[in-house]
């Protein structure tokens, strides 16, 4: 164990846990939008793998990561469309909707990978950048301030939407709608035009997801977020609709990942336990949802189609 | 009305919208490619795939003629056809052999649900398939369920070493620990800090056959050598291989192997990095072609040419083949972009010889 405490090894942990945090942050970041204007979307892992896609491809035929990533978001504001067409405007029942959603990223990215890529190479990935003078500081510098763009976009993100959603008057349509839509309609707030905007808006948020995602590993395959999508609607009920806690729940759920990863490399954890050990993370978020969660009440009117009286 | 059609449409799309990604998920069904890999591999494969779509009864099997001029073989693996790895290794074999066997080839990938994968063996089985090969351990419990109920129907399955007593079951597998001893022999020599890492999906089968001789073979050369493998605990986790992987270059590892079809991660990382790479199950030179040092490339052709020949004699099971590097199923690719030193070669050179004339015994 005091292999792990080193300062080495730990400024390299928490640094790669943050890493692997920002896909999980950005798409759980989209989803609360959304969900606090009271639409579910259980489509995010299909727009992630979608984006991936979009962001790989044009990475391998430009070698253009900015293009590539902003590639990966536009398709997320495509699907968000999508989405919104489906749920919002013709009401369909969200659950159902949103699966369609995840089954047409998945079939969809996976036929695109193998009728345009076929044999996988991996593209040039997002390189770190120190930010002056921080990236200096003792431990916390290498930990925090050397990390790609996207990963410090993601975080700054969190402040951003903490604002909007509290502080401007979009926020308060955005929460007015997610809670008593029928009034926030009666007050002259169209409930369809906040949940397509909120719905775009998220989509374009996991479709970032998915560039960040790609740019961790540098190269596309079937199936690339494993689920990711999924994980990142449950750390909504985690953070309790609130992006600091949304943030925590990514950043927990990043961190043990690495963490266990680490401990299996350095031998702390035995070769038996290691598939038992695999499942921590996940095992670590349902339990602190279930203590988390229901302290919290969730948007009112979420996941119910809205349709005006009379 | 406006809205009585809105309605109508919000039941209708989203179940649209379902049926046709239902239609486009869960593998696909093609034609063997032909790879851009390189060797071992050889003739493209512009075959008739048959669409298992719809499975028949049982009842309704039609009668195989394995002696006829034309072999029907149908391969379902869990991966891609382009995964660089296991399904690729396989897909490669079976069109290595397309002329000689003047061989019809169906491939569905991407079957990594078990009960489709059996709706799917079943569909071939019933369209007059000679040979099933369903590539892949999970499918064990299938071949043993399905095979009984065509008899003139001959599977293989794999990797594995049982043919559960079933006269039209082929079972193979490999001892991938043989490659693995090597290159770990290989990456103790090639380390200075003298802390290798190991990446491994599951501890299962040839996985774990991989990982275990790779250390082994590493302390053959150096004793006191750090090799401690990481099972991430999936095999398609790309992004859990890449962060397993920089975990164990903050530890100071400074060679890097692993096993799966998502080390494609681990290899970026070892790119990045600029960092050696022993890869297993499939050349993968194209990933880092100035990382890769060599790979352990299963060539299975051996093994279905041996299949191919019983069925075409009128033998549709019973063997257990196992690829070894002395028998050529198993082979190591040296990468030529890669400046392997003259020592470490000739040292893995040795091995090899050692491992086929059973002078140098690997631990399994």
């Amino acid at each position: 164990m005091n292999q792990f405490f080193t300062l080495d090894v730990l400024t390299v942990t928490v640094a790669s846990g943050i890493a692997l945090a920002t896909p999980f942050l950005l798409a759980a970041l989209g989803e609360t939008i959304g969900q606090r204007s009271g639409v579910i979307n259980l489509g995010v892992d299909g727009i992630m793998l979608l984006a991936a896609f979009a962001t790989y491809y044009t990475a391998l035929r430009t070698e253009n990561l900015l293009l590539a990533i902003l590639a990966g978001a536009a398709t997320g504001t495509l699907m968000g469309v999508v989405t919104a067409l489906v749920s919002v405007t013709l009401k369909a029942e969200q659950g159902i909707s949103g699966i369609g959603v995840y089954l047409f990223g998945l079939g969809f990215s996976a036929l695109l990978f193998q009728k345009l890529v076929g044999t996988p190479l991996p593209i040039a990935t997002l390189p770190p950048v120190g930010i002056p003078f921080l990236e200096g500081i003792p431990v916390i510098g290498g930990m925090f301030f050397r990390q790609s763009l996207l990963v410090y976009l993601a975080f700054l993100l969190v402040p951003v939407v903490t604002f909007v959603l509290n502080r401007t008057t979009y926020g308060l349509k955005i929460r007015a709608v997610g809670e008593n839509p029928a009034a926030a309609d009666s007050l002259g707030v169209s409930v369809e035009r906040i949940r397509w905007s909120t719905l775009i808006i998220g989509s374009t948020f996991s479709g970032l997801a998915g560039a960040s995602l790609l740019m961790y590993g540098g190269i596309f395959q079937v199936n690339l977020t494993q689920a990711e999508g999924f994980i990142a609607v449950a750390l909504v009920y985690f953070g309790a609709w609130r992006p600091v806690g949304v943030m925590a729940g990514a950043l927990l759920y990043g961190l043990v990942g690495v963490v266990i990863l680490t401990w299996k490399s350095l031998g702390i954890i035995p070769l038996n336990a290691s598939d038992l050990a695999a499942t921590a993370p996940a095992v670590i978020t349902v339990l602190a949802l279930l203590f988390l969660a229901r302290r919290f009440r969730q948007p009112a009117a979420l996941g119910r189609p809205y349709e005006r009286e009379g | 009305m406006h809205r009585h059609l809105d309605r109508k449409l919000s039941l209708i799309l989203p179940a649209v919208l379902v049926a046709l990604v239902a239609a486009s998920c869960g593998g696909s069904s093609t034609p063997a490619p032909a790879s851009s890999a390189p060797s071992p591999s050889a003739a493209a494969a512009p075959s008739t795939a048959p669409s298992p779509s719809a499975a028949a009864p049982a009842s309704s099997e039609p009668s195989p003629s394995a002696a006829a001029t034309t072999l029907k073989v149908a391969i379902v693996a869990p991966s891609a056809v382009n995964d660089l790895a296991f399904t690729q290794s396989m897909v490669e074999a079976v069109n290595k052999l397309k002329g000689k066997f003047n061989l019809e080839i169906a491939v569905s990938d991407n079957q990594f649900v078990v009960a489709t994968a059996a709706n799917v063996i079943q569909t071939y089985a019933t369209q007059g398939f000679n040979l099933i090969i369903a590539h892949g351990s999970q499918y064990g419990s299938t071949i043993q369920q399905l095979a009984p109920k065509f008899p003139n129907v001959s599977f293989a399955w794999g990797t594995a070493g049982s043919t559960f007593d079933l006269p039209n079951v082929f079972a193979y597998q490999v001892n991938s620990n043989e490659g693995g001893y090597v290159q770990g022999a290989m990456a103790a020599m090639l380390s200075k800090s003298k802390v290798l890492g190991v990446i491994g999906p599951i501890a299962v089968g040839d996985a774990k056959l991989y990982v275990d001789g790779f250390c082994a073979g590493a302390k053959s050369v150096a004793s006191s050598i750090s090799c401690i493998p990481v099972y991430t605990g999936s095999f398609s986790d790309v992004s859990l291989m890449a962060a397993a992987a920089t975990t164990f270059v903050a530890n100071k590892a400074d060679v890097l192997s692993g096993t799966a079809q998502a080390v494609v991660g681990a290899i970026g990382i070892a790119k990045t990095n600029n960092l050696p790479w022993f890869g297993t199950q499939w050349t993968q030179v194209s990933l880092a072609p100035s990382n890769v040092v060599s790979s352990q490339v299963y060539d299975w052709s051996p093994i279905v040419d041996e299949i191919l020949t019983d069925i075409k004699g009128g033998k549709l099971g019973g063997t257990t083949f196992t690829a070894t590097l002395g028998n050529d199923g198993a082979v190591i690719q040296f990468n030529a972009g890669f400046n392997l030193p003259a020592e470490v070669k000739a040292k893995a050179d040795s091995l090899i010889k050692g491992i086929t004339d059973g002078s140098v015994s690997v631990p399994k």
